[in-house]
C-alpha cells in the first residue's frame, strides 16, 4: 500500500484516539465526582449536537449542498424513537434491549423521510435547495406541533386538528396520550445516556471516514466539485448527493432518539431553523471538510458559553459572528497565504532552509 | 367575516410581501446572491421607526422617513462588508455568510430590545370603508395603494433611468456591463439601497397591519416574500409583485378555511410545488451554464 | 462498422443553428480531429456526443447502437469519454483520486462493503490505485499522485483530464484542445502520448485542436466545420492543402 493511503489511516487513527480519549476523560471526571452536575448533564446535549454536525457535514462539506432543514429530520427520528419507546415500555422491559431498537428505528424513519424529501429537493441546486430545505424543516415541525394522536380500548385515534380531538369521546379508563399537539410526548423512558451516546458517535465517525474514502465518497465529492464532469465520468450526480442526504438524515434521526430519551416532554417547537442553523456554525466553524475538527468545534462551541456565564448571553451572537468571519477568511488570500505560512509543513521546510540543509 | 374580506386582507398581506420581494428579487437578479438578512433588515426598520414614533415622539412622515435612511445605510454596509469581499467565491459561502448576517442582525435587536414583542402604533389614521357589505381597514387600503404605487415607480426607474437601465445591464452580464463603461459595484450597491428602503416602508405597513414587533418579526415574511419572488420567477420585478399578491390570498385563505396553524405548513408547500413544476417561476428566465 | 457515426447531427438554440446537417464516420481505432475557427461549433458537437445537450435534428450511432437521445452517465457507460476544453477538474481532490473517480463504474464492491471494509472492497481499491498510478505513468504524472488536482500547473491539468477520461475504459476517447496553453515542446510530448494511447489502450479517439502541427501530425482524416457547418472533410494532408479550407480557416488564423 502507498505512502498516502497509509497517511489517510494514520489521521482517522487520530480521530478515534481523540475521541475515545474525551469518552475516558469525561467518565473518569464523572467517576470521581470532580466533574459538577452540570457538566454530567451536558454530556448527552453534547454528543447529540456531535452527530448533528457529522452527519451535516456530510451533506454541506462533502456533497457541498447546504441543508438548512437538519432539524426536521433530527425531529422526525425523536418522534418515531420515543413513540416505539412509549408503546414496548411494557413489552420490552430490558431498557438495553429496547433503546438501540428504538435508536434503529428514529435513524430507519428519518432516513426515510430524507429520500422522500430529497426526490424533490435534489432536483434543485444552491439557494433554491437551502430555502426548500428550510421549507421541509419548517413543514415537519409544523405537523407535529399540530398532531394528536391516542389510543383506547375503542382503537386508535390521529388527528390534525385540536378541537377534533377535545370533543372526541375517549373511554378514560384506557386512554393513553401519544403524541398531544404542541404538548408533545410525554414519558418518554430516560433511556439515554452517555456511554451509548459515545458508542453511536464511534459507530458514525467510523461509519462515515470509511464512505468517504470508498468510491461512493468519492463519487460524493465529484459531484460536489464539478456536476457537469462527474456525470461525464458516469457518475449519476443525484444518486450520489442522495446517498449522502439520506445517510445524514439517518444519523440525525438517531441522534433525536438519544436526545428525546434524555427529557421527560419532547416537543416540535425545539426543531426549529435556529437548531440547524445551530448546527450550520458548528460545521462551519470544524472547516466544512475534516470530521475531527468539525467535532472539535461542536464541542467549544457548545460547551465554552455553557462554561463562561458571562458569554451565555452572547451565544447567539458569537455563532453568528462566527459564521461571517470563517467565510470571509476563508475567502481572503491574504489569510490563506498566512495559514499556508503557519502549517506543519511550511514551518518544517523554513527550518531545513535556516540549517542550510540542501 | 366573509370569503371577500379573506380576500382583500390577503391582498394586502400580499402586498406587502411584494414589497419585500421586489428587495430579494432585484439582489438576486444584480448580485446573483440570495440575501438572507433581508427580512431581518425589515425588522431593524421596524425597530428604528418603533423608536422613532414611541420612544422619541417623532411625527410619524419623519420617523418613517429615519426608517427609511436607517435600512438604505444597513442594507450597503451589510453589502461592503460581508458580501463585496465574496463576489467570486462559491455560493455556498456567500449563502453561509448572509445566514451569518441574519442570525446577526437578530441577535444584536434581541440584545437591544429584548425578546418580548413591543406594540406598534400604527402609523395609518384610524379609518375604514364600506365595500360590498364589508368594511375595509385604513391600514389595507393604505398598504395596497402604497405597494401599487412603488412597483409603478421601480418600473419607470429601471426602464427609464440611465441608473436603472445600469442595473439591467449588470443583471444580464457582470463582465460585458463593466466593459461597457457601468460602475458594477455601485450598481450593486445603489440594488442594496432600494431593497433595503422598501423594506423599510414593508416594515412599517408590517407592523401597523400587525401592531407588534420583534426580533423575530422579519424572519418569517422574509421566507415568505422569497417565496414569493421564486413563485413570480427570481429576478422579475413583475413577478415578484404577482408572486407576493398571489401568496398572500393563499395564505389568508387557507388560515380562514382549513387551518391557521398549519397555514405555513401550506405556503411553503406551494413553495416546494412551485419549484417542482415551474422553477423559473412565472416569469423567470433560465439560468445556463456554459460547458 | 464505425465505431461513431453521425448523421444529420444539429442542434439549434433559439434561431441560431449551432450544429447543421452533420455527418461524420470514425472508423475503431482511428484518430480523427475536428478543427474549424473559433465559434465554429466544435465544442457543440462533443456535447451533443456526450449527451450534455440533446439534439434537435438528426442523430448517431455509437457502436452501431442509436444513442443520441441518452444522458451524459449512460453514454459514458457505453464507452464514450471526454475533457473540457475549460478544464473541469475535481479541484479539491487529489490527482490520483480523480483517476479513482474515473473508474467508478469499475468498482464492483457495495456501499456497505466500502463502510465496513470488507469483501472485494481492500482488493478492488488495491487493484485501481496501481491501475490509476499505471495511468498516471503513460502522462509521468506519478510523482503528483498526491497533489490537490487544482494545485497542478496548466498542463498537467490538461493531462490529468485525459487521463481521468481514460479511466472510465471508454471505446471512444473525446480531447477538447488538449494541447491549448502548452509550448511547443510540452505539444511535441503531448503528440507521442496521444498516439501512444490510442495504440496501447486499444482506443478512438476524436480530437479538437488549434494546433494544426498536432493535427496534421497524428490526425489520419479531419472534419472542418464553419458556421456549425462541414467545410471540408476527409484524409488529412488533402483537407489542410483544401484552398476553401485555407481561406476560410488557416488564411483568417494567420
Amino acid at each position: 500500500m502507498s505512502k498516502k493511503i497509509k497517511s489517510r489511516n494514520l489521521d482517522k487513527y487520530i480521530t478515534y484516539s481523540f475521541l475515545i480519549l474525551i469518552f475516558v476523560i469525561s467518565q473518569l471526571l464523572v467517576m470521581t465526582g470532580v466533574a459538577s452536575n452540570k457538566f454530567e448533564g451536558l454530556l448527552v446535549p453534547i454528543s447529540v449536537y456531535v452527530l448533528l454536525a457529522v452527519s451535516l457535514n456530510l451533506v454541506v462539506g462533502f456533497s457541498g449542498e447546504l441543508s438548512l432543514g437538519h432539524a426536521g429530520f433530527m425531529c422526525v427520528g425523536a418522534y418515531a424513537g420515543s413513540l416505539f419507546s412509549l408503546l414496548m415500555q411494557n413489552v420490552i422491559t430490558v431498557w438495553w434491549l429496547r433503546f438501540p431498537m428504538a435508536i434503529i428505528i428514529g435513524g430507519l424513519v428519518a432516513a426515510v423521510a430524507g429520500f422522500l424529501i430529497g426526490i424533490p429537493v435534489l432536483r434543485l441546486r444552491g439557494d433554491y435547495l437551502a430555502i426548500v430545505t428550510l421549507a421541509f424543516g419548517e413543514i415537519i415541525k409544523n405537523l407535529f406541533n399540530n398532531m394528536y394522536l391516542a389510543i383506547d380500548k375503542n382503537g386508535v385515534f390521529f388527528s390534525m386538528n385540536a378541537s377534533a380531538y377535545t370533543k372526541h369521546a375517549f373511554d378514560a379508563a384506557t386512554k393513553q396520550d401519544l403524541i398531544k399537539g404542541a404538548q408533545g410526548i410525554t414519558g418518554t423512558p430516560n433511556d439515554s445516556n452517555f456511554v451509548i451516546c459515545f458508542i453511536v458517535i464511534m459507530i458514525c465517525v467510523i461509519a462515515l471516514l470509511n464512505l468517504i474514502d470508498s468510491k461512493t465518497g468519492r463519487s460524493i465529492k465529484a459531484a460536489r466539485d464539478n456536476r457537469i464532469a462527474a456525470e461525464a465520468m458516469g457518475i449519476d450526480v443525484t444518486k450520489a448527493k442522495m446517498t449522502a442526504f439520506v445517510i445524514a438524515s439517518f444519523i440525525a434521526g438517531m441522534a433525536g432518539v438519544l436526545y428525546s430519551h434524555n427529557l421527560r416532554t419532547l416537543v416540535a417547537s425545539k426543531f426549529d431553523y435556529n437548531l440547524s442553523i445551530l448546527v450550520l456554525v458548528f460545521v462551519v466553524l470544524g472547516g466544512m471538510k475534516n470530521m475531527r475538527n468539525v467535532i472539535i468545534a461542536t464541542i467549544i462551541l457548545y460547551a465554552l458559553p455553557e462554561a463562561l456565564r458571562a458569554l451565555n448571553d452572547y451565544r447567539m451572537l458569537l455563532y453568528a459572528i462566527v459564521l461571517i468571519v470563517m467565510m470571509l477568511l476563508n475567502n481572503n488570500d491574504k489569510f490563506a497565504a498566512f495559514k499556508k505560512k503557519l502549517s506543519i509543513k511550511a514551518l518544517i521546510a523554513r527550518f531545513n532552509t535556516k540549517g542550510g540543509v540542501k | 367575516m366573509s370569503f371577500f374580506s379573506y380576500f382583500v386582507s390577503g391582498i394586502s398581506l400580499g402586498s406587502i410581501y411584494a414589497l419585500i420581494a421586489l428587495g430579494y428579487t432585484m439582489v438576486y437578479g444584480i448580485a446573483k446572491m440570495l440575501n438572507f438578512a433581508h427580512g431581518d433588515v425589515i425588522m431593524i426598520g421596524g425597530y428604528v421607526a418603533f423608536t422613532a414614533i414611541t420612544t422619541m415622539q417623532f411625527p410619524v412622515w419623519l420617523s418613517i422617513c429615519i426608517s427609511i435612511l436607517a435600512c438604505i445605510i444597513l442594507g450597503v454596509v451589510i453589502e461592503k462588508i460581508a458580501y463585496k469581499p465574496l463576489r467570486n467565491a462559491t455560493p455556498l459561502a456567500i449563502l453561509i455568510t448572509a445566514i451569518g448576517v441574519s442570525y446577526l442582525l437578530q441577535n444584536v435587536a434581541l440584545l437591544i430590545f429584548g425578546s418580548a414583542a413591543k406594540s406598534f402604533t400604527s402609523v395609518v389614521p384610524k379609518f375604514s370603508v364600506e365595500l360590498g357589505g364589508v368594511s375595509i381597514t385604513g391600514e389595507t387600503i393604505v398598504t395596497i395603494a402604497v405597494a401599487v404605487l412603488i412597483v409603478i415607480c421601480l418600473s419607470i426607474f429601471i426602464n427609464k433611468t440611465k441608473s436603472g437601465r445600469a442595473m439591467l445591464a449588470v443583471s444580464e452580464d457582470k463582465g460585458a456591463a463593466q466593459l461597457m463603461g457601468i460602475n458594477v459595484n455601485s450598481t450593486i450597491s445603489l440594488t442594496f439601497a432600494i431593497g433595503s428602503g422598501l423594506a423599510a416602508v414593508a416594515s412599517v405597513l408590517l407592523c401597523s397591519t400587525y401592531p407588534q414587533i420583534s426580533p423575530y418579526t422579519g424572519a418569517m415574511p422574509g421566507i415568505k416574500a422569497f417565496t414569493a419572488a421564486v413563485f413570480g420567477g427570481i429576478g422579475s420585478i413583475p413577478g415578484a409583485m404577482i408572486g407576493g399578491v398571489v401568496l398572500g390570498i393563499i395564505e389568508s385563505l387557507s388560515k380562514a378555511y382549513i387551518s391557521s396553524e398549519l397555514s405555513d405548513a401550506i405556503v411553503f408547500g406551494v413553495l416546494i410545488i412551485v419549484l417542482l413544476v415551474r422553477p423559473t417561476g412565472l416569469f423567470g428566465k433560465k439560468f445556463n451554464e456554459k460547458v | 462498422m464505425p465505431i461513431l457515426e453521425t448523421k444529420d447531427l444539429g442542434i439549434q438554440f433559439g434561431g441560431l443553428k449551432a450544429v447543421d446537417g452533420l455527418y461524420i464516420k470514425i472508423e475503431k481505432g482511428q484518430l480523427y480531429g475536428l478543427i474549424g475557427p473559433n465559434g465554429a461549433g466544435k465544442t457543440t458537437v462533443f456535447n451533443l456526443l456526450t449527451g450534455v445537450y440533446q439534439p434537435t435534428s438528426g442523430s448517431f450511432y455509437f457502436d452501431g447502437e442509436q444513442i443520441s437521445n441518452s444522458s451524459p452517465v449512460s453514454i459514458n457507460k457505453k464507452g464514450i469519454a471526454r475533457t473540457f476544453q475549460n478544464i473541469r477538474l475535481f479541484g479539491d481532490m487529489s490527482v490520483i483520486d480523480n483517476v479513482k473517480v474515473g473508474f467508478h463504474n469499475s468498482y464492483k464492491y457495495s456501499m456497505l462493503e466500502g463502510v465496513l471494509r470488507v469483501g472485494r472492497y481492500r482488493k478492488q481499491e488495491k487493484e485501481y490505485h496501481d491501475k490509476a498510478m499505471e495511468l498516471l505513468k503513460v502522462f509521468g504524472m506519478e510523482n503528483e499522485a498526491k497533489l490537490l488536482a487544482s494545485n497542478l500547473p496548466y498542463g498537467k491539468q490538461r493531462k490529468l483530464e485525459i487521463a481521468r477520461a481514460m479511466a472510465t475504459n471508454p471505446k471512444l476517447l473525446l480531447l477538447d484542445e488538449p494541447a491549448a496553453g502548452m509550448n511547443p515542446n510540452e505539444t511535441a510530448e503531448l503528440m507521442e502520448t496521444i498516439r501512444f494511447v490510442r495504440d496501447n489502450f486499444d482506443m478512438t479517439i476524436l480530437l479538437i485542436e488549434h494546433d494544426m502541427k498536432l493535427v496534421s501530425g497524428i490526425c489520419e482524416e479531419v472534419t472542418v466545420l464553419n458556421f456549425g457547418t462541414v467545410l471540408a472533410q476527409g484524409k488529412t494532408e488533402t483537407v489542410l492543402n483544401d484552398p476553401k479550407v485555407i481561406t476560410a480557416y488557416i488564411g483568417e488564423d494567420d
